[in-house]
């Protein structure tokens, strides 16, 4: 029980310590920036690994229709990517713009 | 995967490289747009704006270059290499994005908003422009639009 006082009133001080809203904003700013980019890069990373799994998987069906899987699959991951791109660009203007 | 032959990974392609087909192709419509996009960025965010589409349109066009020399290269060698080449080079691929970004972040010259707006329209504008010749030629041959004829 002392323990949890103890916890709650370090929470509590750490609390009043930030005073600044400014440096309150700039500091939710920068989490959430980091945020914005690091689970924008998890979704495209599981959605290219599902794409070129199956592009193989039909490569190996079908070996005469590899260009055309390879056409699908480029497309496919470059649309992907562009996830990851936006999850960046966002990134950048909450952080620095 | 488990009903697969084990030595599919082994494989590899000699044929005809779709992929650098395709880039060849966004790249030519991107120096085919770069000049309007250039000029609308200069009218709404100045001479900063200019340069940072302009920036903006050579990394995009970079990364679809990287993106299929990777895919291209590695798929002579084996399907295992192009599949790592492809997971890998994601990464490498937006690290070399991120880095060729915080680079200028700081110039006079660069407008962040209109520098994160270009990378994101044209890469999909590039993309949703080549699709349209893609899909149809995939799905009908005898569609394909005149322009890819000649």
């Amino acid at each position: 029980m002392e323990a949890l006082a103890t916890i709650v009133r370090i929470a509590a001080e750490a609390g009043d310590a930030v005073v600044d809203p400014a440096a309150a904003k700039n500091i939710s700013a920068a989490a959430s920036a980091g945020h914005a980019y690091g689970l924008a890069a998890i979704g495209p990373g599981i959605g290219i690994g599902i794409i070129f799994g199956k592009a193989i998987e039909s490569m190996a069906r079908q070996p005469e229709a590899a260009g055309m899987v390879r056409t699908t699959m480029f497309i496919g991951v470059a649309f992907t990517e562009a996830l990851a791109l936006i999850g960046f660009v966002a990134f950048i203007l909450l952080k620095f713009a | 995967m488990n009903n697969l032959n084990p030595s599919v990974l082994a494989r590899r392609d000699t044929g005809p490289s779709p992929e650098a087909k395709i880039t060849r192709d966004i790249v030519k419509r991107g120096i085919i747009a770069a000049p309007a996009l250039i000029v609308l960025s200069s009218l709404i965010w100045g001479a900063a704006g200019a340069w940072s589409s302009a920036y903006g349109l050579g990394l995009v066009l970079c990364n679809f270059i990287i993106a299929a020399g990777l895919v291209a290269t590695t798929a002579r060698v084996s399907y295992a290499l192009m599949m790592a080449a492809t997971l890998f080079g994601y990464i490498l691929r937006l690290g070399l994005i991120a880095l060729a970004v915080m680079l200028v972040r700081n110039e006079p010259w660069v407008d962040l908003l209109a520098l994160g707006l270009t990378l994101i329209i044209t890469h999909l504008g590039l993309l949703f422009w080549e699709m349209r010749y893609v899909s149809a030629t995939l799905a009908f041959p005898g569609l394909k639009p005149v322009m890819e004829n000649k």
